[in-house]
């Protein structure tokens, strides 16, 4: 066990696949000799060399497409999109291909590769260094899309995601990167995709997130807490497939939810959850479902701290639930 | 086919009379002036955001013969499409240091309304059409105002900065088929600098260089010492009088190099050898043209040391302004999304402000 922050719990979990199963290769820009502009293949290209580690040439549309050539003659690629706000020249690849080849194929050429991207804001990036575009890839049948908010969920959730049978997205919080540390062991484990988790419990709100939120949302619980009202913080960690027995489950005993998200609000994952609760729940609710989420402009560079849902807002959200 | 650099002032300074377009002395001196103007903002700037009063900056340092005697070649109606490392165009151009800074702090004086990152300058009014971080991008926009421009029978030639690294997007291909079957007044500009962050130049193009491209999309490719102003200068000129003569587009290479880092989030020693750093500053472009001005008997000492002054007390000033400028309004961060505001922009708008008070 030693501590990590969550750049260094995907480099080990890297490390330790690629060690293990030599069809695993890494594409992307600036990955190999520099060891990625987050550092998060840090070392790997002089442990497993460039034919395993490929600097590629500044094409996402060509890193896609060859990472699934290559997985249609069988290796496994993890495939780095130097920020997601830069995946959309290999958009057309994602949604018309490697989401639907096996559908298309009738089972006979499915795609396993891991798409990995720095995501979100909070680093002062601006509009293109900071957008939160997980929808429309939870919106397109065949990806999965997970994204963590700790170490140890980092680790075990890409490990699980190399080894998976399909496409994954893998949306990494980069404001998280350094900031969040925590208990990550040797050796492997899975975390496995498909799974929320309670990182609150709580009686009377429950509060649905993932990513970097999952942090505003756990300090806001707390102010909350002190305030009366107790928050339960569920972080969805996958957000295709949805867990979405966790989310009725503790709708049921709450009867109040607030969803959290930083990507913009319409048609924001928030938009699905509230939909979910209403079908799947709807007698239980003691008050409507709230978003709190970023706001429908592109992301603003100097008034990031405006644009991004805050603990104030969070806390104003739950307490106006609670309080309905 | 291309097949070989043009040079003109080599580097002890001295020009290729046969070549060298003669230049008046006053035009020379602008141009020097801007290469001096354009050093000290990058040097200012560097610093500023290791001071933490920036969050981020890309420097053009070694690349100013490039970007600026191309700038140079075009008339102020010609249309300007921008990667990000080309400060000294924008300068030359006509966009005050003052807005640059303003941008690049994304403060209340920005022109820009402060929503822009990093080295996202442009001016409408100066043609010069806003850069974006997304590499390529411009390049098929560039063609698509030429096309536009000889459909309503216009003169205007547009050119398009990009790197090295931006030849390996599908953006860079599409956009020189398409200038090259419409025949577009485009020139196509290449800072080849040797590095796209981390990643050189042999691991973006198996092909001889940039320029013999130009030959499979049937247009001109030529390969230009990008640390020669004159040099670029004259191979941009050329250039624009075969787009505007209605002779199609070119594609030009220009040879530099990013003598800095990528930009203040980059440690370049990951990746490449202070030797070649070294070998590359006997290159430098200010310094060549400098030599050059000297040995026609046009520059010295006191000039040298006046202009240095002068710059660096105009980027001051600038920064001094643009730092006491407050940050956008909230409402303005939901202008201009749309022409009007939406109704949920307008809602989302009301709970900016309120969240604002509550914080
Ligand atoms: C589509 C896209 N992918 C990745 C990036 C991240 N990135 C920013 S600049 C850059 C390198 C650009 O190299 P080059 O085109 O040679 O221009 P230079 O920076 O050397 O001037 C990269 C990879 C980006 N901005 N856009």
């Amino acid at each position: 066990m030693s501590v990590l922050t969550i750049v260094q719990a995907i480099n080990k979990a890297l490390t330790e696949e690629m060690g293990k199963d030599d069809s695993i290769v890494l594409l992307g820009e600036d990955i190999g000799v520099n060891g990625g502009v987050f550092r998060a293949t840090e070392g790997l290209y002089q442990s497993f060399g460039p034919n395993r580690v490929i600097d590629t040439p500044l094409a996402e549309s060509g890193i896609i497409g060859v990472a699934m050539g290559m997985s249609l003659y069988g290796l496994k690629p993890v495939a780095e999109i130097q920020f997601l706000d830069f995946i959309y020249p290999a958009f057309d690849l994602i949604v018309n291909e490697l989401a639907k080849f096996r559908y298309r194929t009738g089972g006979q050429y499915p795609t396993h590769i891991v798409i990995r991207a720095p995501c979100g804001g909070g680093i002062k990036g601006g509009m293109y260094h900071s957008q939160s575009s997980e929808s429309y890839f939870i919106h397109t049948a065949g990806l999965k899309v997970v994204m963590p908010s700790n170490p140890y969920d980092a680790k075990g959730l890409l490990v699980a995601s190399i080894r998976d049978a399909d496409p994954v997205i893998f949306l990494e919080p980069k404001r998280l990167y350094r900031s969040v540390k925590g208990e990550v062991p040797e050796g492997s484990y899975t975390v496995p995709i498909g799974n929320a988790s309670v990182v609150a419990k709580g009686e009377d709100v429950s509060v649905f997130t993932y990513g970097a939120m999952v942090h505003v949302a756990l300090e806001a619980a707390k102010k909350a807490d002190e305030k009366g009202i107790s928050v339960e913080v569920i972080d969805l960690r996958t957000l295709s497939p949805l867990d979405f027995e966790a989310i009725v489950d503790s709708v049921r005993k709450t009867g109040r939810a607030v969803v959290v998200h930083e990507a913009p609000r319409t048609l924001g994952f928030g938009a699905e959850i509230s939909a979910l609760i209403s079908e799947k729940a709807f007698l239980h609710l003691e008050a409507p479902v709230t978003r709190v989420t970023g706001y429908d402009t592109p992301f603003h560079y100097s008034l990031e701290e405006v644009y991004l849902p805050s603990v104030g807002k969070v806390l104003n959200a739950i307490e106006k639930t609670a309080g309905f | 086919m291309p097949t070989e650099m043009l040079q003109i002032v080599n580097e002890e300074g001295k020009s290729d009379s046969k070549l060298d377009p003669d230049l008046p002395q006053s035009e020379l001196h602008k141009l020097y002036r801007t290469m001096v103007y354009t050093r000290a903002f990058d040097n200012r700037m560097i610093a500023m955001q290791r001071q933490g009063r920036m969050s981020f900056y890309a420097p053009c340092v070694g690349e100013e013969a490039a970007h600026i005697g191309s700038a140079y070649a075009l008339k102020p109606e010609d249309w300007l499409f921008p990667q990000y490392r080309e400060q000294g165009a924008m300068i030359l151009r006509g966009i005050s240091l003052e807005q640059l800074v303003s941008s690049l702090l994304g403060n209340r004086n920005d022109a820009n309304k402060g929503r822009s990152f990093a080295n996202a300058w442009g001016d409408r009014s100066l043609n010069i059409v806003h850069s974006s971080a997304p590499v390529g991008t411009q390049i098929p926009l560039a063609v698509g105002a030429a096309m536009a421009a000889k459909l309503r029978g216009d003169k205007t030639v547009t050119l398009a900065y990009f790197g090295d690294g931006a030849t390996s997007s599908g953006y860079f291909h599409v956009a020189l088929n398409f200038a090259s079957v419409f025949k577009a007044p485009t020139i196509f500009f290449c800072k080849n600098n040797q590095y796209a962050v981390s990643v050189p130049i042999h691991r973006q193009l198996a092909s001889k260089n940039v320029a013999v491209k130009a030959a499979a999309y049937g247009m001109e490719g030529v390969q230009v010492d990008g640390n020669d102003i004159l040099a670029v200068y004259c191979v941009t000129k050329e250039a624009e009088e075969r787009a505007r003569s209605g002779g199609g587009p070119t594609l030009i290479e220009a040879i530099t190099y990013r003598m800095g880092a990528h930009s203040t989030a980059d440690d370049p020693t990951r990746y490449r050898r202070q030797e070649e750093v070294e070998s590359w500053k006997k290159k430098d472009p200010i310094k060549r043209f400098r030599l050059y001005l000297e040995n026609r008997g046009l520059w010295g000492e006191k000039e040298e040391s006046d202009l240095w002054t002068e710059a660096e007390n105009m980027v001051s000033e600038a920064v001094r302004r643009a730092e006491a400028a407050p940050l956008p309004t909230v409402e303005s961060m939901f202008e201009d999304v749309y022409k009007e505001m939406s109704p949920a922009l307008k809602e989302q708008l009301q709970d900016a402000l309120t969240s604002r008070e509550s914080r």
